[in-house]
């Protein structure tokens, strides 16, 4: 294996790790809540990347019959799973896309209270006006 | 029918969350007798699922009529017909509990609060009764949104409690996720049986990438469950949270959570790779220890009453945890009795705590006074789930810890006694202090009428509140006395695990 | 919480890249997950059991229909939090602000053109993906999005104030907790019907078609009660997080 095969065939597992660690770095480190967020959506990203990068075969079509195929499938040919790429991991990440909004688009909901009870979405700012007594 | 039971408990919750959503915006009044009788449905049926269960074995219902691995099914057990029951009974509870409780708090959000209630309940029994590794995360997600919500619904201060458990609760969720994509790249299947079958069948033990997904998966699940040190989220959301809110999520979500986690290990990776092949069992039962003695330590640093519950929440995590990853067969059965009574327990200091805060307006220990002689009902449920929380019979607390000592007894594990005997004591303290609080009444009498004008209402709560709360304190007490009949149904499904396993 | 972000990312940094030493290679049509029974039973027989030609379909809203359910129920539960979480009192002087606000807006000529042209175009195409998602990418959810999309350039070319008059708030509730119920219904009518929840072949009983045509079926069905949910909920969504839970001046 030369060297660049072998960064081809790792790429896409190094890319997810990296955006996994930039995200959750931002998650933990970040002092701001709506880059906190901005880290929860990165994050959640690489796992799509992830499990995408997993369904992928060398050589293979997207995983939808086309009417000749289907034709011919109906007429008992076989169809070869070699042809399509993994449909599973799709169906998958189609689920986690839309949890990944879903969870966003609350806590885009909370960070807009947070602002409006407390005047700022800074976490030391906000900690600071309930240590002193207003929360 | 009856083949249709498992799916009845979840779909009762999920329609009456959509009448609820659909009808509650014109008549509210509609809402509560659509909530009380899905959740009073799903109990019933639980209950005769637990019959089928204990009398024929594991139920497996396929969703989709799809078979095993290409499809989702759901696999009930004793153990998770159990823990229908205890979800059941817990959410019935509060919601009788919340009638007077939400209509105080959450006035002008009552359909929206019904709706996310129930799509809780929904949640946490998908939780229980899936047989399919993604398929958890989805339910996992429905519950954690649902509880988001309903934590940032309350008070100023709840909706950053909420923020911070947003993040962790995303970060735990999305490990979990990660995990299950590790297990999928090397065995192909999403089910939680065959993915066990192919583990074992091709000799994937000494694989990195299963070795990694097992760390991710449990650490994913400690975040959700709350184990020490990833139990930051926890205090501050059950505290703020308002309290028909808390009455749910509290019992509820770290035990279900416990719940996966013993799925996960029995059932995915297996007793023989966790405890035979990596021998892990001593360095999590550690954890466990450092768990309780901490979480016990910090319930001693707090005056507010709620934040001292959810405390003794984390020590009792680190029970749960402590006792299942003790790999043998009786510190296992105590552990799961102990979800079972644990759930109890927590839900009956919960809502004692939950009325003592409606009737009176006051939050920390100091200012419970004289409430023995306000409200005696009130401070019997709670006298009765303290005395449960510090271990003395016969209510269920003492039998789940002398199940628990004796099973770490027996793998000569002295560190989790000790840890175990610490945090009683530590509950004794913590519960006679205030019982002697509020056993006696202020040194000064005329401060004392000062105050009771000033406060408005004392006296007991209204029925709706004091009635599940001596419902609930019954069942400490009936589970404690039954305890044989829920020793039976944990050991006929600890056998179903399999002759390898259990060391000792 | 620098350092403690620092160290923790470090070492699962360093466990991913542990794990992935041991991955099969990008794009390896022989990795397990590739070649186990599950992914090429999808494969090579989804269309001759449920006679959709989109494996993606046929997997999302058959094999792991159940799954879809509560994803649905996931984007429902994220409208009904959002709106539980945002609305609240509204106090005189935001009121006031906000009938001033109002008389000043006025919507830019072309852009409104524009929008008043686009819009039924992508409603259409909505339409058309939902209905084609058997046979190509589409579906449920991409429709509903894009549907929910032109809501949002009403919104956004207008006023909020313009969409909300074409779907009410309360509306929108309305219209998503409808397609749960023609999701879950669709479901339970096969639980009546003899079959287990969400088998669609059940359904042929009350179809003049076969059990294989009864799935691909109860798929459209299931499609069309995820298009109503997400959009309704795309656009609640959005009129709630633009307004800040008022429903009045938005963006």
């Amino acid at each position: 294996m030369t060297v660049t095969e072998f960064i081809v065939s790792r790429l896409n597992y190094w890319i997810y790790i990296i955006l996994m660690m930039i995200g959750l770095f931002a998650m933990i480190s970040k002092k701001n809540l709506i880059k906190k967020l901005i880290g929860m959506s990165i994050f959640q990203t690489a796992i799509i990347l992830f499990y995408v990068s997993l369904g992928v075969k060398e050589g293979s079509n997207i995983p939808i019959l086309e009417h000749s195929v289907s034709h011919a499938a109906e007429h008992g040919e076989i169809i070869r799973a070699e042809d399509y790429a993994n449909p599973l991991p799709h169906v998958l990440m189609l689920t986690a896309i839309v949890v990944g909004v879903a969870t966003l688009g609350v806590g885009l909901a909370i960070v807009q209270k947070i602002h409006k009870e407390f005047g700022t979405i800074e976490e030391p700012e906000i900690l600071a006006k309930i240590e002193s007594g207003d929360g | 029918m009856a083949d249709q039971y498992p799916a009845i408990i979840l779909l009762a919750p999920l329609f009456a969350a959509i009448a609820v959503s659909l009808l509650g915006g014109r008549w509210g009044s509609v809402c509560l007798p659509i909530v009380l009788a899905a959740l009073g449905l799903s109990l019933a049926v639980s209950v005769a699922l637990l019959g089928q269960v204990a009398a024929g074995g594991e139920v497996v219902y396929k969703l989709g009529g799809w078979p095993r691995p290409f499809g989702i099914e759901f696999r009930i057990d004793p153990l998770n017909a159990l823990l229908l029951i205890v979800v059941t009974t817990v959410s019935l509870l509060t919601a009788i509990y919340s009638i007077r409780a939400a209509t105080t708090e959450t006035p002008d959000k009552l359909p929206q609060f019904y709706t996310l209630f129930l799509l809780l309940v929904t949640g946490l029994l998908g939780m229980t009764l899936t047989g399919d590794a993604f398929n958890l995360y989805v339910l996992v997600e429905v519950a954690s949104l649902t509880s988001y919500a309903l934590i940032a619904m309350h008070s100023k201060r709840a909706v950053l409690a909420s923020f911070n458990y947003v993040i962790m609760g995303t970060m735990g969720a999305s490990f979990y996720l990660l995990g299950v994509g590790y297990l999928y790249i090397k065995t192909g299947s999403l089910n939680m049986v065959d993915i066990g079958e192919i583990l074992r069948g091709s000799g994937l033990y000494g694989s990195k990438t299963i070795l990694v997904a097992l760390m991710l998966i449990l650490v994913g699940l400690w975040i959700k469950m709350a184990f020490f040190p990833l139990h930051g989220w926890l205090p501050n959301a059950y505290a703020y949270a308002p309290s028909s809110t808390s009455c749910v999520l509290a019992p509820l979500v770290t035990k279900v959570t416990v719940y996966v986690m013993v799925r996960m290990m029995m059932t995915v990776f297996g007793p023989e790779y966790i405890f035979s092949f990596l021998e892990w069992s001593p360095i999590v039962v550690w954890m466990a220890v450092i768990a309780i003695v901490a979480g016990s330590i910090m319930a001693l640093a707090q005056i507010n009453l709620k934040k001292m519950l959810t405390y003794l929440i984390v020590a009792e995590v680190g029970y749960m945890v402590g006792g299942v990853w003790m790999a043998n067969e009786t510190a296992f059965v105590g552990a799961f009795y102990h979800v079972v009574s644990d759930a109890f327990m927590t839900l009956c200091l919960f809502l004692a705590a939950g009325a003592i805060i409606f009737q009176t307006g006051k939050h920390t220990i100091p200012e419970m006074e004289g409430l023995f002689r306000k409200m005696p009902w009130t401070m019997v449920g709670f006298t009765i789930a303290g005395l449960s929380m510090i271990g003395v019979p016969p209510t269920c607390g003492f039998f789940s810890k002398w199940y628990l000592i004796s099973g770490a007894m027996e793998a000569g594990h002295w560190g989790y006694v000790v840890a175990l005997l610490f945090s009683s004591l530590i509950n004794a303290i913590l519960f006679f202090r205030i019982f002697e609080v509020a056993y006696f009444p202020k040194f000064d009498p005329q401060e004392e009428s000062a105050e009771e004008e000033t406060t408005g209402r004392a006296g007991e709560p209204p029925a709706t509140m004091l009635g599940p709360l001596l419902i609930t304190a019954a069942c400490l007490l009936l589970i404690g006395i039954f305890n044989q009949e829920i020793v039976t149904l944990i050991r006929q499904a600890v056998n179903t695990f399999g002759p390898i396993g259990f060391i000792g | 919480m620098k350092t403690l972000g620092a160290i923790a990312v470090i070492i699962t940094g360093a466990l991913l890249l542990y794990a992935s030493e041991d991955f099969p290679s990008w794009g390896d049509p022989h990795s397990p997950a590739n070649q186990y029974r599950v992914s090429s039973h999808y494969v090579q027989n989804s269309f001759g059991e449920t006679s959709v030609p989109n494996m993606v379909t046929a997997i999302l809203a058959d094999y792991r229909g159940y799954d879809t359910l509560f994803e649905t129920v996931v984007i429902f539960t994220a409208g009904i939090a959002i709106i539980a979480i945002l609305r609240g009192p509204i106090d005189k002087r935001v009121r006031l602000r906000l009938a001033s606000e109002r008389k000043m807006r006025e919507t830019n000529l072309i852009l409104a053109q524009t929008s008043r042209i686009l819009v039924p175009v992508i409603q259409l195409f909505a339409l058309y993906v939902i209905a084609h998602g058997h046979h190509s990418p589409g579906g449920g959810f991409q429709g509903g999005v894009i549907f929910g999309a032109s809501l949002i350039l009403l919104a956004l070319s207008f006023q909020l104030q313009t969409a909300l008059d074409r779907v009410s708030e309360k509306k929108a509730v309305t219209l998503a907790a409808i397609g749960i119920l023609i999701y879950a219904g669709i479901g339970f009518v096969c639980l009546l019907a003899g079959g287990n929840f969400l088998d669609y072949s059940a359904l042929q009983v009350l179809m003049p078609v076969g059990a294989i045509e009864a799935r691909s079926h109860g798929i459209l069905g299931v499609e069309i009660g995820v298009a109503f949910t997400v959009a309704a909920i795309m656009f609640a969504i959005y009129a709630n997080l633009s307004s800040h839970g008022r429903m009045k001046g938005g963006l």
